[in-house]
């Protein structure tokens, strides 16, 4: 028993996505090899049988945070800063802890019973949007209420961040495009 | 190897990277960029674990997953809501000149 074909296609295809979103100089290239790492994501998502999350994964991540990104870096010129700038200086550091953070990570997962065979794959769960719909209204219906109140308290926060100009500095113009945008 | 332990693997890369991103990265889109690709790890994790656990009728980790995408919306609006503050105030996004909070 082993992963199937199109679970390690993805896999590479997210992985693959990821690396070259934070190794590459222009940062909208790098944008839009988020949006190719959360594509990737959403499609392990549906390859596993979750439907509504895979979905909500494109509709959220692909469709708005990614365009978000990229609307942050037009707005903050990032575009423009001089390409040998890319890493920090304590770069080397922070490399090589998260590359322990991944050898402690996979010695972990391959050292558990998940990786012996232990816990048999049973069929897919079904996860029908109706069945989700129910749950979500009734044994989830706070959390969801909690939800949705700071999703609009985090729009209004974004609003006022974004808006808020000094009375004392002119209004530059690239602050005006970023007003008309978050209107 | 099993495809649970498949799942956890390629989420502990993703982890890694993004982590990698976050502590490398000069420009502060992109550290945030690398905390989204680790939030999206663990929810890798969480369908994983809910596609192989033993209840997956009750749909747990698919729940937590749309709670977390949703908070994972509303930190990335606020983030870059907040390296535009920051930028328009010190005319720059890089992390290693905004070195201190007194304006």
């Amino acid at each position: 028993m082993g992963m199937t074909v199109s679970f390690l296609i993805l896999a590479i295809v997210t992985l693959a996505g990821g690396v070259a979103a934070m190794t590459l100089r222009r940062l909208v290239h790098c944008a839009l090899a988020l949006a190719v790492s959360f594509a990737g994501l959403a499609g392990l998502y549906l390859n596993l049988g979750a439907d509504f999350a895979g979905l909500a994964q494109l509709l959220v991540y692909v469709g708005a945070i990614a365009i978000l990104i990229v609307f942050a870096i037009l707005l903050t010129r990032s575009a423009e800063t001089e390409l040998q700038k890319v890493f920090s200086p304590a770069g080397v550091m922070g490399a090589l802890l998260a590359i322990g953070v991944f050898g402690v990570l996979a010695w972990a997962v391959l050292a558990s019973s998940a990786a012996r065979g232990a816990a048999a794959a049973g069929p897919a769960p079904s996860s029908p949007m109706r069945e989700i719909g129910f749950i979500l209204m009734q044994r989830y219906v706070l959390p969801l209420e909690v939800i949705a109140l700071m999703l609009t308290a985090a729009m209004i926060g974004a609003v006022i961040l974004a808006v808020r100009e000094k009375p004392l500095s002119a209004a530059s113009p690239r602050s005006e495009s970023s007003r008309e945008l978050r209107a | 190897m099993t495809p649970l332990a498949g799942c956890l693997l390629v989420s502990a890369l993703l982890f890694s990277i993004g982590l990698a991103g976050a502590l490398t990265r000069r420009n502060a889109i992109l550290v945030l960029a690398g905390i989204e690709l680790m939030l999206n790890a663990a929810n890798l994790n969480f369908i994983a674990f809910w596609r192989f656990g033993p209840n997956p009728e009750a749909f747990t980790g698919v729940m937590f997953v749309i709670f977390s995408i949703a908070v994972a919306a509303a930190e990335a609006a606020v983030g870059l809501a907040l390296i535009l503050a920051i930028y328009r105030h010190a005319r720059t996004s890089d992390v290693s000149e905004i070195a201190e909070m007194r304006g």
